[in-house]
């Protein structure tokens, strides 16, 4: 694992296998010490005081060896989304993977998904998990509105637009989930090590 | 209450932010320069982590609607009370703050802070993922809070501003740029540019050039990251930078408050050694 320094205060940790940076930043939250960790694609992110951030170094590289082994199975809770599958990319993206639109509904719905990360927007979730053959590129153009509750695949991922903002990625469909409420401990419905079902509704 | 008559280019409520919220996908947001911030609510008796408004190039005028302390910091603007002192004012009088001659942001405290509703435990305007109430605009009033530390009779010249030096630490993504763009980071007086907001400040210069092309998958990004998009022209992220970025990032600047004060035009150098 290579950590990279990112200030004073903070560490940048690159696991050589992607697929511990979550179950490392579950493993971390309690060290002492450690202010905030934030996982994203294939890094994770430790802000703690400089004098600390020699010792919680040491504890990721140790916490390696057991995050490795719990990283497949992740512990997280798990919430089922109700999707209606008429986003305005579902025809064009069936049809770029080679697949009939329905294949691609069932495609999407049959995967266990996985919150890796959040990132673009307040509760906008990452998620994990997608078909590899599902995989493809942003749009070339990025809507300027995209509403809230759209679902949508781009790489690797899948994910729910929290709110209305500008986007790439692909839309397949929409959901009534409320995915960010300010009322709620935590407001994001979607929080990493969440795992995710989507259910044709 | 405070009642908004001109809000200049952009005046926001700011305080301490909301960190620790970034795994949620939650930008850090707060005051720019939070040493400004936090001697303009020491000067009123505030706690440090008090809302303050945030000026942006001047221009802010008010009225109180009942006497109140105020005090000002960061970048003077003609026209103040008394800069870097607690000030009293009586009900029903209007403060006007023009523009400041150099820097380019003020702090406004007033004693007992400005009140509202907190949104994950602040009050700041996160003007990226508009969390926290929108920037200020004419007609609208502000809530003062409960009144309970004790004025201080500490005084400030206000923040620096101009040409600016500021520290930096390589990493996390240097290895992306050539050792030419490494040194050229450090040695170019860079220039800000009119694009630069409180999510980042976008400088122009010789473009650093990578050692490798590619694209790198969304890491972490925290304020004071110098990320370099496939233009070569850094950003310096401010307070309201998003959490996560997929350009490289080659240096962290370790003391924001300085950067938030350089307005368009100015210039910056980056220096490795210890600020």
């Amino acid at each position: 694992m290579r950590l990279l320094p990112y200030g004073d205060e903070a560490l940048l940790a690159e696991p050589e296998d992607p697929a511990t940076v979550l179950a490392l930043a579950v493993a971390l939250r309690d060290e002492p010490g450690v202010r905030e960790v934030v996982p994203a694609a294939r890094t994770l992110l430790v802000r703690a005081a400089a004098e600390d951030l020699a010792r919680i170094g040491a504890r990721l590289r140790e916490l390696t060896a057991t995050a490795r082994a719990g990283a497949a199975a992740p512990d997280g809770p798990q919430v089922t989304l109700d999707v209606h599958y008429d986003g305005a990319d579902l025809t064009e993206t069936a049809a770029q993977v080679g697949l009939e639109p329905d294949e691609l509904v069932r495609a999407h719905t049959g995967g266990a998904y996985v919150v890796a990360f959040c990132g673009f927007a307040p509760g906008f979730a990452y998620l994990t998990g997608l078909d590899a053959a599902l995989h493809v590129p942003r749009l070339a153009q990025p809507r300027t509105r995209v509403p809230t509750g759209s679902v949508g695949i781009a790489g690797e991922f899948t994910g729910v637009y929290p709110r209305p903002s500008p986007g790439g990625w692909r839309l397949l469909g929409r959901t009534d989930a409320d995915l960010w409420d300010l009322a709620r401990t935590p407001p994001a419905l979607l929080t990493p090590g969440t795992r995710v079902r989507f259910r044709s509704a | 209450m405070i009642e908004i008559l001109d809000p200049g280019p952009l005046a926001t409520v700011q305080d301490l932010g909301r960190p620790g919220y970034a795994a949620l996908g939650v930008p850090h947001s707060g005051a720019f320069d939070r040493a400004a911030l936090r001697l303009a609510n020491r000067l009123v008796g505030n706690p440090d982590d008090a809302a303050a408004i945030e000026l942006t190039l001047g221009g802010l005028e008010i009225r109180l609607t009942a006497a109140a302390t105020i005090a000002l910091t960061g970048a003077p603007c003609p026209g103040a009370p008394d800069w870097g002192h607690a000030v009293s004012i009586p009900a029903g009088a209007s403060v006007r703050l023009a523009m400041p001659p150099s820097g380019l942001r003020s702090y406004l405290a007033v004693r007992g802070g400005i009140g509202g509703e907190r949104v994950l435990g602040s009050r700041s305007t996160d003007t990226l993922s508009g969390l926290g109430p929108d920037p200020l605009r004419r007609g609208d009033v502000l809530a003062i809070g409960p009144v309970d530390g004790e004025v201080s009779g500490a005084a400030s010249l206000g923040s620096p501003a101009g040409d600016a030096v500021l520290p930096i630490r390589f990493g996390p993504r240097d290895d992306w740029f050539t050792a030419a763009a490494r040194a050229r980071l450090v040695d170019v007086a860079w220039t800000v540019r009119p694009e630069s907001d409180r999510v980042g400040i976008r400088l122009d210069g010789p473009p650093l050039s990578r050692s490798q092309d590619g694209e790198l998958p969304s890491e972490p990004v925290l304020p004071g990251a110098v990320q370099v998009p496939s233009d070569g022209r850094p950003i310096l992220f401010g307070p309201d930078a998003p959490v996560t970025g997929g350009y490289p990032v080659i240096a962290v600047v370790t003391d924001l408050d300085r950067a938030a004060q350089l307005r368009p035009g100015d210039h910056v150098r980056f220096s490795p050694g210890k600020g």
